[in-house]
């Protein structure tokens, strides 16, 4: 970096402390966070949206029993057997006609949403409501009619202050917890944690794990009519979703193929940049197993719309069941294994080539890019 | 009226100069050296740009009504772009943001705002003949007419998948360079390097009228605060426009000449664009807002029949907000991978500009306090101002936490943002300072019914557009996307439907002015009475063509509120100063 050693260091202690300081301050507040992660099948309620998709659907497509099966949470250790959840287990997506952030799913995810509705919301709607209220005093009290003969004051020292001196307060309570907020989004992630790269091409996302063998999965949009039967929303669902384990953290890499691209989860409060040339890291703790829905926000051309993200977190044995389905492996062991099958034990294990990764012919779990036949979203002929 | 400094008249027995000699047709709007002639160009080139970028706005709400594409394939075939497909389709849809943004702001708040009132008002406001370098005034006019015709062509030719510059209005690197294949972003960069360069010319021409040319006896400390704001303005525009314009030109190296300044194949990184880019757009974002700042306060003023309230503290505060809008560029790059500790100094630094801008809001406010308000349409409108800005200001606050900003950025809460502080807080503005000087440019009235008629249209139709874009952008929906998932219908087709509440204001907005300009009333010299007390009250509506050959003197009895009035009598007989 351009600055100084010394001066990053001297900042960073300085935001630190007023970080630590606002540490006690909330932690009444911080009580309420919720509970370690629930790892058992939820209640496979079907909300009313939902409902109203499968309104659409040919009762044979999709059976309720088969929807909610319970069996896909339920796997032996060692298994390849791996099926998608079910729309029933859709938690991050966007509700129709809502009027706020859609509910989270990560710890920093609650603490900025509470730090949003706690404390900026409010603050901002009394702000101006404050000079609302006095426009409309001003213009009730001090027309024409109600005042003919003006004030000649230009100036009160005492009042300037006040207004200069109180904004200043204000700010840096809200400073406090925001700091707070971006010292915990930058904890950085254990070791041993998992970590998954994901690749923003034009326009499709790659999902590599490099832990497990360095296969890549690539998402492309689901068309609306499949997404429509299968009781997933429209231009959110994939075909290939993002698998992670829940309730453990992991590593998330972004990096751009061609432009830049943005890879971010409302639900999830997570938003990392994807950029050519390099490789951004955040730490991501996904709660409870569920689907969670993103999409690109960086403008990255003409199907800057369409291409979708859909995470689907699972408990760690269905992870694992659903790594060794794309071919994968899990642990040291069954990497040796798989490596050493085929190869010559002598020789020294390289993993894959790790670029252009799209392009490996034939990769496990690799879907094939779009094209001009099969581009994601093209509208279907119905829709016109 | 000001006493008059027979001193510094010149020519005085030149009977072939009189003052209101007018050039021929072509020689005098063609080739103007007079700042009111050309604030006139700029005002209705400004008018003009304004009706094409808000008709594109027209065709994306249109198209963003309901899911899926629904009109952009047809665009693309009326502007020539061949058989429509889904890629030009997504494309047209980009090109349509890019040159909706790069018109309102090029090419419609800037040219109306520091083009068309400042020419006209900050020389007579000063009490001064004209511009200080009156040819160089027309040149910044007609780079910025080329600039545009510029960006105009850009959309008839290839850049990328259609036609046109499909980039974002921000023209990030690399959809910029190796994104877009075609000479479309070319035209369009050439675009802002001939607009910028008409502006840097703008800028150091008020610099040194302002610096120079105040009437006799007008201090610093004296000047109204418009000519402060554009003082400010001008500054800011002579610092930031070259950083622009070396991202660009780099650009376009990059694109055509093999350079990798931007391109990582090359050792170059996308990121430096993104800062050299906000180097220059935050401080553009003030300065499109600070003239408007100061439009509000002379008006504000007037109508309440007393000195703006708090005069140094207004004036400073806008220095302040020039100055810091300097240090917070990377509050718009919080998502790029930033450092921690980066992200918490451009955090802490933004949330300060919150306090100069406070100090204006709450004078304002203090200004009227104790005032005779008189409801004219100028401060109707400057009233909106005052509420929506506030508005836009405080999702700002909430925007320049970047923990917050994680979620919001790149959503439309942020297109709900920047709306509240332009096309709410500039353009409420820039009606407000139109109804406030209109007769005095054309010496005709406008109607004051139908201004309130056309304020009441805006001030709805603008809320409904832009406020549900909060909704959407908390839950979720992306900016720059011409289609969406279906839950994001509802708040959507709302939004679309406030647009045509806009164009039936506009539709008064122009039927008042040309109502005006066909039967209306003649303007006296100062039609606001008592409590208009700048220099350009002093004058006929509208004024001579070349007006103070003799200078106005400001009295050490004017204050910075009152540059005309006559001597307090209680003072009796003391000389003057000078």
């Amino acid at each position: 970096m351009m600055f100084g050693g010394f001066a990053r260091r001297q900042m960073r202690s300085l935001f630190l402390l007023l970080a630590a300081l606002s540490l006690p301050v909330f932690q009444p507040v911080m009580a309420q966070e919720p509970a370690p992660p629930v790892l058992a099948p939820p209640q496979p309620a079907i909300t009313s949206e939902q409902d109203a998709v499968a309104a659409n659907v040919a009762d044979d497509t999709i059976s309720a029993a088969d929807a909610a099966d319970a069996s896909t949470l339920d796997v032996a250790p060692g298994s390849a057997a791996y099926t998608p959840l079910g729309p029933e287990w859709i938690k991050g997506a966007p509700e129709p006609g809502a009027m706020t952030f859609q509910p989270q799913y990560t710890e920093q995810g609650d603490y900025a949403l509470w730090f949003h509705d706690a404390i900026l919301l409010p603050l901002t709607v009394a702000i101006c409501l404050l000079v609302l209220g006095l426009l409309l005093w001003v213009v009730a009290r001090y027309n024409r009619r109600a005042n003919a003969v003006p004030s000649k004051t230009s100036h009160n020292t005492l009042i300037e202050v006040i207004w200069t001196a109180v904004p200043v307060l204000i700010l840096v309570a809200i400073a406090i917890p925001s700091i707070t907020l971006l010292a915990r989004q930058y904890e950085t992630a254990p070791a041993d944690s998992l970590t998954i790269k994901a690749t923003g091409y034009q326009w499709y996302w790659g999902f590599t794990y490099p832990d497990n063998g360095g296969f890549e999965v690539i998402a492309n949009m689901m068309d609306e009519g499949e997404a429509l039967a299968q009781g997933s929303p429209p231009q959110l669902a994939v075909d290939n979703r993002m698998v992670v384990p829940a309730g453990e953290i992991i590593r998330i890499q972004t990096t751009g193929a061609d432009v830049i691209h943005s890879f971010g989860i409302p639900s999830l409060w997570f938003k990392l940049d994807a950029v050519p040339g390099r490789i951004n890291e955040r730490t991501l703790l996904i709660e409870e197993p569920g689907i969670y829905y993103g999409q690109c926000y960086e403008l990255c051309g003409s199907r800057h719309a369409y291409m979708p993200i859909a995470i689907e977190a699972l408990p760690r044995p269905q992870f694992e069941a659903w790594v060794r389905a794309q071919g994968g492996t899990v642990g040291a062991a069954e990497a040796e294994a798989a490596a050493g099958a085929g190869t010559d034990p002598a020789a020294p294990v390289l993993p894959g080539l790790q670029e252009p990764e799209s392009s490996v012919e034939g990769a496990p779990g690799a879907g094939a890019a779009p094209t001009t036949t099969t581009a994601p979203g093209t509208p279907a002929p119905a829709q016109n | 009226m000001a006493t008059t400094a027979d001193t510094f008249q010149a020519h005085h027995d030149d009977a072939h100069h009189d003052a209101d000699h007018k050039p021929g047709f072509f020689a005098r709007w063609f080739m103007s050296t007079n700042h009111k002639d050309i604030g006139t160009l700029y005002l209705i080139f400004a008018i003009m740009a304004g009706v094409i970028g808000g008709a594109v706005s027209g065709i994306m709400r249109m198209e963003l009504q309901e899911p899926g594409i629904q009109y952009l394939g047809w665009w693309v075939e009326f502007l020539g772009g061949g058989a429509s497909d889904f890629d030009k389709a997504g494309h047209m849809w980009n090109v349509l943001i890019t040159a909706h943004g790069l018109i309102m702001v090029f090419f419609m708040v800037m040219p109306a705002m520091i083009g068309g009132f400042g020419n006209w008002f900050v020389p007579l406001m000063i009490g001064a003949p004209d511009m200080a370098f009156p040819r160089m005034n027309n040149v910044s006019f007609w780079l910025t007419v080329a600039g545009f015709l510029s960006l105009m062509f850009s959309a008839f030719v290839p850049g990328g998948t259609g036609n046109g510059a499909g980039t974002g209005w921000t023209v990030y690197a690399p959809l910029s360079t190796s994104g877009s294949v075609g000479p479309a972003v070319d035209f369009a960069i050439f675009s802002l390097h001939l607009a910028g360069a008409g502006s840097i010319l703008g800028a150091t021409n008020f610099i040194t009228t302002i610096l120079n040319m105040r009437a006799p006896g007008m201090t610093l400390h004296k000047m109204p605060l418009f000519v402060w704001s554009l003082l400010v303005t001008a500054f800011l525009l002579l610092l930031a426009l070259p950083v622009l314009a070396a991202a660009i030109t780099m650009l376009l190296t990059d694109r055509n000449f093999g350079t990798t300044f931007f391109d990582p194949a090359g050792g170059g990184d996308p990121v430096l664009y993104q800062h050299l880019f906000w180097f220059f757009g935050h401080p553009e974002v003030y300065i499109m807002i600070l003239p408007g700042f100061g439009i509000v306060s002379q008006i504000v003023a007037t109508f309440s029949r007393k000195p703006v309230f708090g005069y140094l503290g207004m004036a400073y505060a806008m220095v302040a907000i020039g100055v810091i809008g300097f240090v917070v560029w990377a509050h718009h790059m919080y998502t790029v991978g930033l450092d921690v500790n980066t992200k918490m100094y451009f955090t802490a630094a933004t949330m300060v500009i919150a306090v100069p801008t406070g100090v204006k809001i709450f004078s304002w406010i203090a200004t009227m306090w104790g005032g005779s308000l008189e409801f004219k349409s100028p401060l109707v409108w400057a009233l909106g101002f005052i509420f929506l800005f506030t508005v836009g200001g405080v999702t700002g606050v909430v925007l320049a936490n970047g923990g917050i900003d994680d979620n919001l950025h790149d959503t439309y809460y942020v297109v709900a943002h920047f709306h509240y502080v332009l096309s709410m807080g500039a353009v409420f503005a820039i009606f407000a300072g139109f109804y406030y000087w209109f007769p005095k440019m054309s010496g005709r009235w406008h109607s004051e019914l139908l201004s309130h008629v056309h304020f009441w249209l805006f001030f709805i139709g603008v809320n409904v557009v832009f406020f549900p874009m909060h909704f959407l952008g908390m839950n979720g929906m992306s900016r720059r996307i011409p289609d969406y998932t279906p839950a994001f219908t509802y708040w959507n087709e709302i939004a679309s439907n406030g647009y045509w509440i806009i164009v039936a204001s506009m539709v008064v907005f122009f039927a008042n002015i040309g109502w005006a300009l066909v039967a209306g009333k003649r303007a006296a010299g100062n039609y606001w009475g008592a409590g208009a007390t700048t220099l350009e009250w002093s004058l006929t509506s509208p004024p001579p063509f070349h007006q103070f050959e003799t200078l106005p003197v400001i009295e050490d009895h004017h204050s910075h509120h009152d540059h005309i009035g006559g001597r307090p009598e209680k003072q009796g007989a003391r000389p003057a100063a000078h």
